[in-house]
């Protein structure tokens, strides 16, 4: 009954929307913000640890979600760990093309991590389901407010 | 006119859903088709947020728009004579509809929400003292919360809450706890766009109006489930919706009695709702018309009147009657699946199922049910603070109309193992 739902739910995004990786509240962080998806009630907060020259040695999310804003909140976090703050918002912008744009639309966000981008791709079936990109996002636009000192974003 | 052109409305036979459903053309179509693949039948359990048209309405707005169609109320020609007797025609379909005393006491607006907007801003402004206060559920549509919460940023009144009881009903006992001396309004709604849950409105007006307090009803589900007659519930306001009601979007409906009506001031401004005008001072004319600024939706109009010719061709009890089998058979299907949650289940609910799934979040199970072809809702619902009563953050809805069958409660059932069996 389902078949073609596999490109969007492939086994990897089932096991992170099962089984979230970096989830739960840390003790340590020094930005945070939390994500509202009004129209599915999607709610998320996202934790950062960034070091003195920027780059976030943790990142960690908690709050409830559908099994693709669970699971790309789980990839991201394991992401972003090591990457400073540019190369995060560069890898956004590219994940945001991914689940919006065709291949030939996408913009140059320079050079970016080719293990971090070969495990974005598992999400890039939502880009056939517009509906659901706002679930795929909401992790990365809460990163982003996070990174700019933002209490709170949403993706309505 | 050239509207009783249009296909008659059935009349009171035995109800027939296959009769129904060849009324209505969408239900026909397939959704899902791609090349070297076959579409699924569409199973259309979303009325709830708007529920789909009926030839009757199709056709009789398209044939005024082709032959009677110019602006009402104003020009003296035939056309707008003809416009114009249509429009107003409507507005008695509209007072027989829902048992009002007159015609006077139906304004057309632009919505519900609009509806709201207007008992808020025009009755609690012009009435409500800072300090004062207003009752509402914690089932209410934001439709039916937000505008008080503006008026309260307005004019200091004070917010007070029915709680809800576990199975979805509203806590009567509460609710007469609440009805102090400074309770302006009662506002709830009829039936719960969430639960189903009706509730008793006699018994709501009963305590009220005990206090002098006034009842608002918002009906936009309950005037599409079951017949409703604003006398005896005794409303002093009732809000309905067109395009639940198999209408067009666009025009809604507030009732109120006219001891209200009669002293509420204007809500906006504009032609067709004054008597004079100079830049001076403008008088207004009498309600209902002193609600209506501007152009009126003339050709939704159309569309409402023909829709509740439809629907009481067809009996708004026999219409009840067919929804609550399929409530009923929904609910055991749907209640036979394990993990699976069922919120909301009022006695005497109306045939809107919100359910939750172990395991699987109502946003995944939308997806999954649309690719069997199954149309649902998930979300909030447009209820928020009942998302957080129920201790859930969404939940999946499946509302049922007129034209749904049995067979289209078996689909949904069906689609939604299938869904638990994916995510094991």
């Amino acid at each position: 009954m389902f078949d073609d739902l596999r490109d969007l739910y492939q086994e990897v995004i089932l096991d992170h929307g099962k089984n979230p990786r970096n989830f739960g509240k840390p003790d340590e962080f020094n930005r945070h913000a939390r994500g509202d998806n009004p129209m599915c009630g999607d709610k998320i907060a996202v934790y950062l640890l960034l070091d003195q020259d920027g780059t976030v040695r943790d990142a960690r999310f908690d709050g409830r979600g559908c099994a693709i804003s669970q699971a790309s909140a789980s990839l991201m976090t394991e992401i972003l760990k090591g990457k400073t703050a540019a190369e995060a918002e560069a890898l956004f912008g590219h994940f945001h093309d991914m689940c919006t744009k065709d291949d030939d639309q996408h913009g140059d966000h320079g050079h970016l991590d080719e293990e971090a981008l070969e495990k974005l791709q598992v999400l890039s079936g939502v880009r056939e389901f517009p509906m659901r990109v706002k679930c795929a996002t909401l992790a990365w636009h809460t990163m982003h407010a996070a990174m700019h000192g933002e209490e709170k974003t949403s993706t309505e | 006119m050239s509207l009783t052109a249009a296909r008659p409305a059935p009349t009171n036979a035995p109800f027939d859903v296959e009769a129904v459903r060849r009324d209505f053309p969408i239900l026909t179509r397939l959704v899902h088709e791609k090349p070297g693949r076959p579409g699924k039948p569409l199973v259309y359990l979303d009325s709830a947020a708007s529920a789909q048209k009926p030839r009757q309405v199709i056709d009789a707005m398209r044939e005024f728009l082709e032959t009677d169609y110019a602006n009402v109320h104003r020009g003296v020609h035939f056309l707008s004579q003809r416009a114009t007797d249509a429009y107003e025609a409507v507005r008695d379909k509209v007072a027989k509809f829902l048992n009002a005393p007159s015609r006077e006491t139906i304004v057309f607006t632009r919505n519900a929400t609009e509806a709201f907007n207007l008992v808020a801003q025009s009755f609690g402004r012009a009435f409500f003292q800072p300090g004062d206060e207003v009752v509402v559920s914690a089932m209410e549509h934001h439709a039916n919360l937000v505008p008080w919460q503006i008026l309260r940023t307005q004019a200091g009144i004070v917010l007070k809450i029915v709680p809800v009881l576990d199975d979805g009903s509203l806590d009567m006992d509460a609710l007469a706890g609440l009805l102090g001396p400074r309770v302006r309004l009662v506002a709830v709604t009829h039936a719960s766009n969430v639960l189903g849950t009706v509730n008793p409105a006699r018994e709501i007006t009963r305590l009220a109006h005990a206090k002098g307090i006034p009842v608002l009803f918002d009906g936009s589900q309950a005037a599409v489930h079951m017949p409703v007659d604003v006398q005896a519930i005794d409303a002093d306001f009732y809000i309905m919706t067109g395009h639940k009601l198999y209408g067009p979007t666009g025009i809604g409906v507030l009732y109120g009695k006219k001891e209200h009506l009669d002293r509420m001031p204007p809500y906006q401004g504009g032609g067709d709702m004054i008597q004079t005008v100079t830049f001076e001072e403008t008088t207004f004319r009498e309600a209902p018309y002193r609600f209506e600024a501007g152009t009126p939706p003339i050709m939704e109009g159309i569309g409402l009147g023909a829709a509740i010719d439809y629907v009481t061709g067809i009996g708004m009890g026999a219409i009840q009657a067919h929804e609550n089998r399929l409530l009923a058979h929904a609910t055991e299907r749907l209640s036979a699946i394990d993990g699976l949650r069922i919120i909301g289940t009022a006695p005497g609910k109306a045939a809107i199922v919100s359910f939750t799934i172990e395991g699987v979040h109502p946003h995944d199970i939308g997806t999954f049910v649309d690719r069997a072809g199954v149309a649902i809702r998930v979300g909030r619902h447009c209820a928020e603070p009942l998302m957080d009563r129920f201790g859930v953050g969404a939940t999946a809805r499946a509302s049922f109309a007129m034209y749904n069958t049995e067979a289209e409660a078996d689909a949904l059932a069906d689609a939604v193992k299938a869904v638990k069996e994916f995510f094991g």
